[in-house]
């Protein structure tokens, strides 16, 4: 029931209006109009679209926007397929103290900024660096191997920096299986296979597409791995945003860019939120 | 339970040892009495963090001023987004907790939002919205409004729009659970409203104010995306770390990288102790 609303209830309904509107929602309007509007003359602009034709025009933009899109989709595989056993693990297989350490030990590292964490990769893989050293010390390379600067680097950066939020959500779906289930299946005659395919992926449902929704999304907006573990060779859509907005002061293209983005990271959102029937609302919050 | 075989537990201890490397790297290195943060090892030194630069050419962490400034921009950022976050946050969460109202369905969905949109396209939004209310308002009012120009106060406004949402759902979740006869308790016992909510129902919400206090902190402190399209001339950390991580490799970037973690270290640990002590 409704009661007459006090001064309270409007002092505090105005933040949240406030940054929902100055912040979130007006900015959103303000690059969507001027993503449609195109320069006619100097300080002169209409409306038109010109920054989307160009896009389809500049083979750079929408093969780096296609390759974005086709990358993060492979970064997201990779990280499940890496991430799920271990989870399971954690999940079914370790048990009081030790369980407790290994998720732990999952969290810490993403406690530390991104680009330490990709500092760490770069010292890994140079040419100069450990990786390519060990590999000379022990006779698998003849000479210096470089690592970086190619698209395995970029997708094992991706993967890294995206497994702690495929983790979580896989433990906390697997928590709840009833181990006795998958013991049945066995003992009901079904492989190794069938069990996971139709009993423990089923039972992971909700984790799996918790964490692939926020690692496609972590991965599709990231800049600092692609840009550093990818060097030249990076090729990321955010970089090209950066690109007309800061370095030539483009706006109405960068706009256009990043509506564009936006588009293809929401989409998959609602995709995913589609197929399995789920929530924004209860994934967000599990995420 | 399920018997695990030796090569499942040695796929989770080489997950492990690959969760690790980068960060022990960075960390051995920072110590490298060398130019280069790479094979060989050339000893053990603390150059990189207390020396002059008279041994390598570049001083240690605590003696390069620029590095020194850039720390300091991180905190005039990371301060107010994490007071902003913990005071607009808790007024949200007794706005989404304690009234009903229409359309509070679709707001509390719409606060969602800024985790879904990612932290480049944030900050693009908010420079365009910023730049044309300056253009306006400074042809309006003749005078400069250089706070809606790129700079720390519009890195604080780009990184509040979403470290707001989690600070609100931190809060909201804790006061979800509040026990609301301890408030009728207190106004019972001749309490106005106003000293209710100050010593009963805030120092229950204290430990999550504290948390989502410290996460805002370490949030802003580490974030790149949005901060990278609103800095003015003065970067914070990371994008003064990304710029010399393009230029070229030296320890002394390990050794910033490894106050870095020590220092997200001790929050994450005071983190972890205000959420053991609150349950």
């Amino acid at each position: 029931m409704m009661r007459a609303r006090g001064l309270a209830f409007w002092l505090l309904l105005l933040p949240p209006v406030l940054w929902l509107g100055l912040l979130v929602i007006v900015p959103h309007v303000e690059i969507a109009v001027l993503s449609f509007s195109e320069r006619v003359g100097p300080r002169l602009y209409e409306f038109g679209f010109a920054n989307y034709l160009e896009f389809l025009k500049e083979p750079l933009y929408w093969r780096t926007y296609a390759r974005t899109a086709i990358m993060s989709v492979l970064v997201t595989a990779i990280t499940l397929v890496v991430a799920f056993p271990v989870a399971f693990y954690i999940a079914k297989a370790a048990q009081g103290a030790t369980k407790a350490v290994l998720f732990l030990l999952c969290l810490l590292p993403f406690w530390a900024s991104e680009l330490v964490r990709t500092l760490g990769w770069m010292i890994l893989l140079r040419e100069t660096g450990l990786v390519s050293a060990l590999l000379q010390a022990t006779g698998l390379a003849a000479g210096p191997v470089e690592l970086l600067y190619n698209d395995g680097a970029v997708i094992l950066g991706l993967v890294y920096g995206g497994l702690l939020f495929m983790v979580v959500p896989l433990v906390n779906a697997l928590d709840s299986l009833d181990f006795s289930l998958v013991e049945a299946g066995f003992d009901l005659g079904g492989s190794r296979i069938d069990v996971l395919r139709r009993i423990v992926v089923p039972h992971a449902m909700p984790g799996i597409v918790a964490g692939s929704i926020v690692v496609f999304m972590l991965t599709v907006g990231n800049f600092v791995t692609p840009a550093l573990l990818g060097g030249k060779n990076g090729l990321w859509f955010t970089e090209q945003i950066y690109a007309q907005f800061i370095t030539r002061f483009n706006w109405p293209q960068g706009a256009a860019f990043g509506l564009l983005l936006l588009v293809l990271s929401s989409a998959i959102v609602w995709i995913g939120l589609r197929l399995t029937g789920q929530g924004f609302g209860e994934t967000m919050r599990r995420g | 339970m399920g018997k695990p075989t030796r090569a499942w537990k040695l796929y989770v201890a080489c997950f492990y040892l690959f969760l690790f490397a980068p960060l022990a790297v960075v960390a051995v290195f920072a110590f490298n009495a060398g130019q280069y943060p790479t094979p060989p090892w050339r000893g053990f030194t603390l150059e990189w963090f207390v020396g002059t630069g008279a041994l390598f050419g570049r001083p240690g962490v605590l003696r390069d001023a620029p590095m020194l400034a850039s720390l300091l921009a991180s905190v005039k950022v990371a301060l107010p987004v994490a007071g902003l976050a913990v005071a607009l946050g808790t007024a949200n969460a007794f706005l989404l907790e304690r009234h009903d109202f229409p359309g509070k369905a679709l707001l509390a969905n719409v606060m969602l939002w800024p985790l879904v949109i990612p932290g480049v396209i944030l900050g693009i939004s908010i420079l365009a919205f910023s730049s044309r209310v300056a253009n306006g308002l400074e042809d309006m009012l003749d005078a400069d409004l250089d706070f809606l120009r790129p700079g720390l106060p519009l890195v604080v406004a780009g990184q509040l729009s979403f470290i707001l949402t989690i600070s609100t759902l931190v809060i909201s979740a804790r006061l979800r659970r509040f026990d609301r006869s301890l408030e009728e308790a207190a106004r019972d016992l001749g309490a106005s409203a106003w000293r209710t909510l100050v010593t009963v129902t805030l120092p229950y919400l204290s430990p999550a104010m504290i948390g989502a206090g410290l996460v805002a902190f370490l949030m802003s402190f580490e974030n790149f995306n949005t901060t990278l399209i609103l800095v003015g001339s003065d970067p914070p950390l990371p994008v003064y770390m990304y710029g010399q991580m393009r230029e070229g490799a030296s320890p002394a970037i390990n050794a910033v990288s490894l106050v870095l973690m020590l220092g997200t270290a001790a929050i994450a640990t005071l983190f972890a102790l205000v959420q053991r002590r609150a349950d």
